[in-house]
């Protein structure tokens, strides 16, 4: 049913990841995040504890990042929390990889307001570079996950890759993304569209418009 | 006390209550899929929606709504049969509908539910989800499919067992339950998550596809597996026991039951004595009764008989079996069959004195020799809600994992005499500190030392008595009423070299200590005594005689009988009475009322079911002698009597969960 799933307990796994620990410097993270929380408390670390062990695990593979359970029963024991509850925190967030992921993990909103800004065009880019929803590609750039509304939809379709996100997106613009991050250049996050800045209204407001100069009141009017 | 109008009847509830609650006592009926009264609240079902006055213009979920002053509740109103509709048919949506096939048909709060508060017909066509089974163990089945997502036996695991075994995963419509990786979940009290999911989604293993409740005879009983005499429901069609389910006694179990009580019912038609045999050569043969009873009567051993009690005998067949050695003119009765020999002259100093319930509200425990997951898992659930309210727990004995933050002090009893600062300063500040003693430091004189640690902590006081022993067998507390108590206990039976040894069960004892002796069983499964024994007089189980037990804190309670002895056995009273004829000696009762009147002549407080009043502690010696290091002396929940040794689903649980992981370790 779920089309998450950990990947699977095996011996390669645990000879993999068995042995993980923080780094020097995520150590000194770690403990300075789970300080934040109040005695007692520190169970409320799993999260932004998860994203680090999720990060480090990227460092190492040269990949976006992923939870081997190996890593997450580590992070479980560090926070002296039962394993299910890190479990069900995991598999819970879709920001947590819970099966390997390609160096890009390129996340395609496809809920309603970018779907009808064409978000289904996007989709076929990303298809017709070679991606398969869920799957890496064999050269283990990319990963293709559909995703839900990424509260970016005064600028959608939009897509998130990594840590940034790419908006007013067309076929084309994707296209040059993924060559761009392909071709192993940073290209331009945010929005794509020339002349626009952040989500400001394209083109000037179309409402509200006597508010652009001075303060309007505007309850008169109702 | 706010005041609340439910369906325009105006009724004051209790501060805290929940409008649910409120309902309730206003006799309304509420559905409910997530809430239990012994969990915390989840909310998450919605099948308990309400309307509510003043608040927001929609129906709200009773359960996590707090009554307050002025509220007007309606469960009645056209708002909330929608509400309940439109919540049942969301539920059913994407469950199975598998009822013919399903064995939480007939008692599925579902079934009944959608029954009740449906719109009976469904106007869904698209796919439902599936979900794949998932592994929980020897004991639960799982039809995960079928889970509606209340997370009650997620919070059992949390909160009740506290081992946190299951989980929800995923989210939305792709959440599932399931235990770590699929492991098998292991606490002792696993099963009875069983019980709490109100559909067919965990179900009984052992008993799939057995039988329809509605074609099942139920019967109240008492479990026998250790001394907290847990109320339960035997299940029975024809002959057979098919399955026991608990029974609700807020002073004993509440609503739950260990899981080697509840599993150990296919144990009762394994290994059974059903008919007798005699020794012959050395060898068992078997033989009828009238040869049975000829070949004991041939060694009348007038005075020098003995009678050692087992740990599921009834108060009955211990009291019949006193009458015959009396009537006979012995006196040489034991029940402790291990050896221990503490002194039993005053009952109040062996019970567990501050009661089951009482033990939740202590604030300092001290618990020597005693693994309680182990010897009484109940009562290790009372102790997590006593450290949950803030006790404070320490242990002497060896570590084992309690559930709950413990100290362990060490493994020698002599720390009884010389407690850390800690401890004192905790007893010392306690309002109602309590000591528990278990077997294992029975075994090194702990009681002594514990009277004097009662006395200088002064366990005993206004409204509190924290002096407490637990016993692990479910005939203990009625044996020690009845007599069964040698002042060197086993020791002194040995000691008296009997010509005649008879055994009521008596399955944990050292028969070879009787060697010249002969042994005369009555018991009703093939197990250790049985191998021992000369002559061997097929019994009842405790499912197959009425009989009263006493549990560790002195209840008395009556169990009834199910189902008949398999075979020739009989019931053992019976069998005593029979006997008293071969020897031609009288006992002074025909029928089993006579001889329950009889008992109660003689023990007044086994006639009356509640607790039987002790009386004082005693004075603490002033000198007490204990020391050594303890060891606990159950070696296997699951196969700690024998009922349970036969069951072949205990033995399974026995060896995957207890000895499961040492196996995968040896194969790889
Ligand atoms: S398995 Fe049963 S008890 Fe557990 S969440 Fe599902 S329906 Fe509830
Ligand atoms: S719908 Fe795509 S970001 Fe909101
Ligand atoms: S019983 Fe109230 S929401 Fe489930």
């Amino acid at each position: 049913m779920a089309d998450r799933h950990p990947e699977p307990d095996s011996p390669e796994l645990r000879a993999r990841w068995g042995n993980f620990a923080w780094t020097e410097a995520n150590a000194a993270k770690a403990r300075e995040i789970v300080a934040r929380y109040p005695a007692g408390r520190q169970r409320s670390a799993v999260m932004p504890l998860l994203d680090l062990a999720q990060r480090q695990v990227g460092a190492e593979e040269n990949t976006q990042g992923w939870l081997p359970l190996p890593v997450m029963e580590y992070v479980a024991t560090q926070l002296d929390m039962p394993i299910i509850r890190v479990l069900e925190v995991a598999t819970f967030y879709t920001m947590y990889n819970i099966a390997p992921v390609g160096r890009f993990h390129v996340q395609v909103c496809g809920t309603t307001p970018c779907m009808l800004r064409g978000s289904d065009d996007i989709l076929a880019a990303c298809k017709a570079k070679g991606m398969k929803k869920g799957h890496t590609t064999a050269d283990g750039l990319f990963t293709l996950t559909e995703v839900e509304c990424m509260g970016n939809c005064a600028s959608a379709p939009m897509v998130q890759i990594n840590d940034d996100n790419y908006e007013d997106l067309t076929a084309e613009r994707i296209e040059h993304i993924l060559d761009e991050l392909a071709a192993g250049r940073q290209p331009k996050t945010g929005t794509q569209e020339p002349g626009r800045h952040t989500v400001e209204p394209v083109g000037g407001p179309t409402s509200l418009t006597a508010m652009v100069s001075e303060n309007h009141d505007y309850r008169g009017e109702w | 006390m706010p005041k609340v109008k439910v369906d325009g009847v105006e009724l004051e509830v209790p501060a805290g209550a929940t409008v649910l609650q409120a309902c309730e006592l206003a006799g309304k009926e509420i559905p409910r899929f997530c809430y239990h009264e012994r969990l915390s609240i989840a909310g998450n079902c919605r099948m308990c929606l309400v309307e509510v006055k003043p608040g927001p213009p929609k129906p709200q979920a009773s359960c996590a709504l707090p009554a307050s002053e002025g509220q007007e509740i309606r469960t009645d109103s056209e708002m909330v049969k929608k509400a309940r509709e439109g919540v049942m048919e969301f539920l059913l949506i994407n469950h199975p509908l598998d009822c013919p096939i399903c064995d939480q048909g007939g008692e599925c709060d579902l079934q009944d539910q959608s029954v009740a508060y449906g719109r009976g017909g469904s106007r869904y066509h698209e796919h439902k989800r599936a979900v794949t089974e998932k592994y929980m163990g020897p004991l639960i089945k799982t039809t995960m499919t079928r889970c509606i997502h209340c997370t009650r036996c997620v919070r059992f695991s949390e909160e009740i067992a506290g081992v946190d075994e299951i989980g929800a995963l995923y989210r939305g419509e792709t959440m599932q339950i399931s235990t770590y990786l699929e492991k098998a979940a292991k606490h002792e009290l696993s099963a009875n998550v069983i019980d709490l999911c109100p559909v067919g989604a965990l179900t009984s293993k052992p008993y799939a596809f057995e039988a329809r409740p509605w074609e099942l005879k139920k019967t109240l009983s008492i479990d026998v597996s250790d001394a907290i005499g847990a109320n339960i429901r035997l299940d029975s069609r024809g002959r057979e026991v098919l399955r026991i389910l608990p029974r609700v006694n807020d002073d004993v179990n509440e609503e739950w039951l260990a899981d080697r009580g509840r599993f150990m019912v296919d144990g009762l038609t394994r290994r059974r004595l059903d008919r007798p045999w005699l020794r012959r050569d050395g060898k068992l043969v078997a033989a009828t009764w009238a040869e049975a009873f000829a070949a004991v009567a041939s060694i009348n051993p007038s005075a020098s008989v003995a009678v050692v009690a087992g740990d599921l005998v009834d108060c009955e067949t211990m009291f019949a079996a006193k009458q015959l050695a009396g009537a006979l003119g012995s006196s040489l009765l034991e029940g402790r069959q291990t050896g221990l020999a503490y002194t039993a002259s005053n009952l109040a100093a062996v019970a567990f004195n501050s009661t089951l319930g009482g033990i939740e509200e202590s604030d300092a425990i001290l618990i020597v020799g005693s693994q309680i997951r182990d010897e009484a898992p109940l009562l290790n659930a009372r102790l997590r809600k006593a450290v949950k309210r803030g006790a404070k727990v320490f242990v002497i004995g060896p570590v084992w994992d309690t559930t709950y933050p413990a100290t362990f002090l060490g493994e020698d009893a002599s720390l009884l005499f010389n407690l850390p600062a800690d401890v004192t300063e905790a007893f010392g500040a306690a309002a109602k500190p309590a000591i528990i003693i278990g077997g294992g430091a029975l075994a090194k004189g702990a009681l002594e030392a514990g009277l004097g640690f009662a006395e200088r902590f002064n366990l005993v006081r206004e409204g509190w008595n924290g002096f407490n022993v637990l016993h692990m067998a479910a005939s203990r507390m009625g044996g020690l009423m009845l007599g069964y108590a040698q002042p060197g206990g086993l020791a002194d039976l040995v000691a008296a070299k009997p010509r005649m040894v008879i055994s009521l069960g008596a399955d944990e004892v050292d028969w070879t200590k009787f060697a010249d002796s002969m042994i005369v069983h009555i018991g009703h499964h093939g197990d250790k005594a049985a191998h021992a024994a000369d002559v061997i007089l097929p019994a009842a189980a405790f499912s197959e005689k009425d009989g009263t037990y006493v549990n560790t804190e002195g209840r008395v309670q009556f169990a009834e009988r199910a189902v008949f002895a398999p075979g020739e056995a009989r019931e053992d009273w019976t069998i005593l009475r029979a006997l008293a004829d071969a020897f031609g000696v009288n006992v002074g009762f025909d029928s089993f009322e006579q001889l329950r009147a009889a008992m109660i002549a003689q023990v007044p407080a086994l006639g009356q079911e509640g607790l039987a009043y002790y009386g004082a502690l005693p004075a603490a010696p002033a000198t007490a002698d204990c020391a050594g290091t303890i060891g606990y002396p159950i070696k296997d929940p699951y196969l700690n009597n024998a009922i349970g040794r036969a069951s072949p689903t205990l033995q399974r649980c026995s060896a995957e969960l207890l000895h499961g992981e040492l196996q995968a370790e040896a194969a790889e």
